[in-house]
């Protein structure tokens, strides 16, 4: 479908061949908020400028930030909510400002931070909410409403779902729901605002993956704004990083991740990026080393172990360190203090606890 | 990711709702018939029920006296009950969807005090209250009733629709309604002092509530202002859908957000306004229809629920003009009285089986 879009019906400005078929693209946006100070009226004050982003159809885009950073105005903006201090957003070369909110809402969808309350809606009629910009004058659901909403519970996986009452749901189910909502009315773009604030793990990771394969089967081109990062850095096919002097880095993770953006961005005193394994660690100083005699699987658990007691391994060649630890079967474990004392002590918690006083 | 297979046994079942919603609004048409009838035969002067149909459809009665009371007495005073029922339901719809606060109605957020405020104004000003003030009073003056009361919703609707913008809380802003209710109420004290003495008397038997004040030329006016606004509301069904998940998504979906809640604000200003100037401030029934009637639908869907609170307005309406006219006697109780009685508990119950209520209701 990406082939069939129609050539942008505003001006020729120079950037054009950047418009990706039915992606979102801005230019130059400033987002921020319109103050009224009483001496001089409408002060703009903008939290991002500049931007020149884009998020590809059949990509899952994420956008990573710290708290405060601007994620939620950027977003907020991307969806009309807030207008635009400067510049323009496009949807497949089409300005945003020269489109009626009823024909917007049929290009672009949202899933938000508010929690709804749904009341007594079935699932399947808070979904066919979606069918708002579709229906005519009284709203009734024609068939092909029906279908659209019986299509867009199945794209996430609720079909099972369709009659229930919404209020009964999940934390995980209500958001499912709710992005069915947002394809119900389908669009060509969907933003969602942390969608996985409220879940659990598995439904983070259920979810997140859920958007990446809408992206690629559907052809969507999807936004979506979180705090998880380490997920995100794994399954986003793109990613805008907002950093703390409100520059925002646009790239694929590992793009990001080879700058040293994603670092700069969220490393703090007890936190260090870790770009070989695309994970957080706590960052700490180690007080000692230690030699540690054990096979390799275990190598990884037992360095976790004794990094959370400030402890570093020594390296194999390095004879000096008088601490050891060596393994000798499945939780047994013989410690050697600095003071050349030999304790046993079985599994990770007692070791832990050994080694403390090192 | 499997289990979509399992949404097709359900699709017999998807059929059910909708015969539910038209079970439920054929039984409540056919009660309420059934009820206008009982209003019309019921009373001090007991009238057969197949004399009264006759009499609906244009034959003469047995007694030509019946006649007349049916149709200078009761006619009016059953169809008063009729509209004003479904005027307040419908109120309450909106305004619970518009505040997106289940304990909103024109009652509970003071909007029938401010129309007492606009009503008070013309009995002071001009010495007349439409409905309990059929005496000496022109066309003109019920239609200033009906627009001074209307006015006096509207302003106190804006100003909560206003201060609901900062307050979050459900409780709280009912706590708002009903400080707006009695600072409106002593406004109201103040002026009746510089009333004339019978028409303060007057003025505090119309705060009691009453459907049986209003006569024909009265229902000249109130019939169309309520149907107008039960119109509007019926074609703004499919806005207050959008509205359901809150402005904000309403909003993406393409709605014009200030337009509907202008238009909500307007319609439900004019019922409000219309059914306090002829019955008086009629206490829960706009907040009490709204959740019996989703309940009974078993959806919040305005397409269903928007008519069949009309009707279920209208049934509990003529309910209580019943119970407050108890047959045999010739007591009249104050409608208010009736109403508050059953509404009471219904906001009560809701409270306590809500979780979110006891929280504070905080959305």
């Amino acid at each position: 479908m990406s082939d069939t879009m129609t050539e942008p019906a505003t001006g020729t400005a120079g950037r054009q061949d950047r418009d990706h078929a039915g992606g979102l693209a801005t230019q130059g946006l400033a987002v921020g908020y319109r103050t009224r100070s009483p001496r001089r009226r409408r002060a703009n004050r903008p939290v991002l400028s500049g931007l020149d982003l884009e998020a590809r159809a059949g990509e899952l885009t994420v956008l990573l930030g710290p708290n405060g950073a601007g994620k939620s105005t950027l977003l907020r903006t991307l969806c009309g909510l807030l207008p635009p201090l400067d510049g323009r957003i496009r949807i497949g070369g089409t300005d945003l400002a020269h489109q009626p909110p009823a024909t917007l809402a049929r290009r672009l969808a949202v899933v938000l931070t508010d929690r709804v309350d749904a009341g007594l809606l079935s699932v399947r009629e808070l979904a066919g909410l979606g069918r708002h910009p579709h229906t005519g004058f009284t709203g009734r659901l024609t068939a092909a409403d029906h279908a659209a909403v019986e299509w867009s519970l199945k794209a996430v996986c609720a079909g099972h779902l369709a009659d229930r009452p919404a209020a009964e749901l999940s934390d995980g189910e209500r958001q499912r729901v709710l992005t069915a909502r947002a394809l119900a009315q389908e669009p060509e773009v969907v933003l969602l605002d942390e969608p996985t604030a409220f879940l659990d793990v598995p439904s983070r990771v259920a979810l997140t993956v859920l958007l990446r394969d809408l992206a690629r089967d559907k052809g969507l081109t999807v936004v979506v704004s979180t705090h998880d990062l380490e997920l995100a850095l794994r399954v986003a096919d793109a990613v805008w990083l907002v950093d703390r002097e409100s520059g925002v880095h646009a790239g694929a993770p590992e793009d990001l991740i080879h700058n040293g953006a994603v670092a700069a961005a969220f490393d703090a005193d007890h936190l260090a990026f870790d770009p070989a394994s695309g994970t957080f660690g706590l960052h700490r100083t180690a007080r000692a080393h230690v030699a540690v005699d054990a096979p390799a699987n275990v190598l990884p658990l037992l360095e976790r172990a004794l990094a959370r007691e400030g402890l570093a391994l020594a390296a194999p060649a390095e004879p000096t360190a008088d601490r050891k630890v060596s393994w000798g079967g499945p939780g047994r474990l013989t410690l050697t203090g600095p003071d050349g004392q030999v304790v046993r002590v079985h599994g990770f918690h007692e070791l832990t606890r050994a080694v403390r006083t090192w | 990711m499997t289990l979509t297979s399992v949404a097709v046994p359900d699709a017999p079942r998807a059929a059910r709702p909708g015969r539910r919603r038209l079970a439920v609004v054929l039984a409540l048409a056919v009660g309420t018939f059934v009820l206008f009838v009982l209003t019309l035969a019921t009373g001090s002067h007991p009238v057969p029920v197949a004399d009264v149909v006759r009499i609906l459809f244009g034959a003469t009665a047995d007694d030509p006296r019946w006649t007349v009371i049916v149709e200078e007495v009761r006619l009016p005073r059953a169809l008063t009950a009729t509209a004003v029922g479904a005027a307040l339901a419908v109120a309450g719809v909106q305004m619970q969807t518009l505040f997106r606060n289940a304990l909103a109605d024109p009652f509970s957020l003071g909007l029938s005090s401010g129309a007492s405020i606009g009503v008070a104004a013309v009995v002071v000003g001009t010495g007349g209250v439409a409905g309990s003030f059929t005496g000496n009073l022109a066309g003109l003056g019920r239609v200033g009733v009906v627009i001074a009361a209307s006015l006096g919703a509207a302003a106190v609707l804006a100003l909560v629709l206003l201060l609901s913008r900062w307050v979050k809380s459900a409780v709280t802003l009912l706590v708002i309604g009903v400080m707006i209710g009695s600072a409106a109420t002593a406004v109201v004290g103040v002026m009746l002092v510089y009333a004339r003495p019978e028409r303060a008397q007057q003025f505090v038997m119309w705060g009691l509530g009453s459907f049986s004040a209003t006569t024909w030329p009265d229902l000249q006016v109130m019939l169309p202002v309520i149907g107008a606004g039960l119109l509007a509301a019926l074609l703004t069904a499919k806005r207050l859908n959008a509205l359901l998940l809150g402005e904000d998504y309403a909003r993406t979906m393409g709605l014009n957000v200030r337009r509907s809640r202008n238009l909500a604000l307007v319609g439900t200003s004019l019922l409000a306004g219309a059914a306090t100037a002829f019955c008086g401030p009629v206490a829960f029934l706009g907040l009490a229809v709204p959740h019996l009637t989703r309940v009974a639908l078993g959806t919040s869907d305005h397409r269903a629920l928007v008519p069949a609170s009309m009707l279920a307005g209208a049934f509990l309406a003529l309910a209580c003009g019943l119970l407050s006219q108890p047959p045999g006697t010739d007591s009249v109780l104050p409608l208010s009285a009736i109403t508050s009685l059953f509404g009471a508990p219904v906001v009560i119950a809701f409270l306590i089986r809500s979780r979110r209520g006891v929280q504070g209701v905080a959305s």
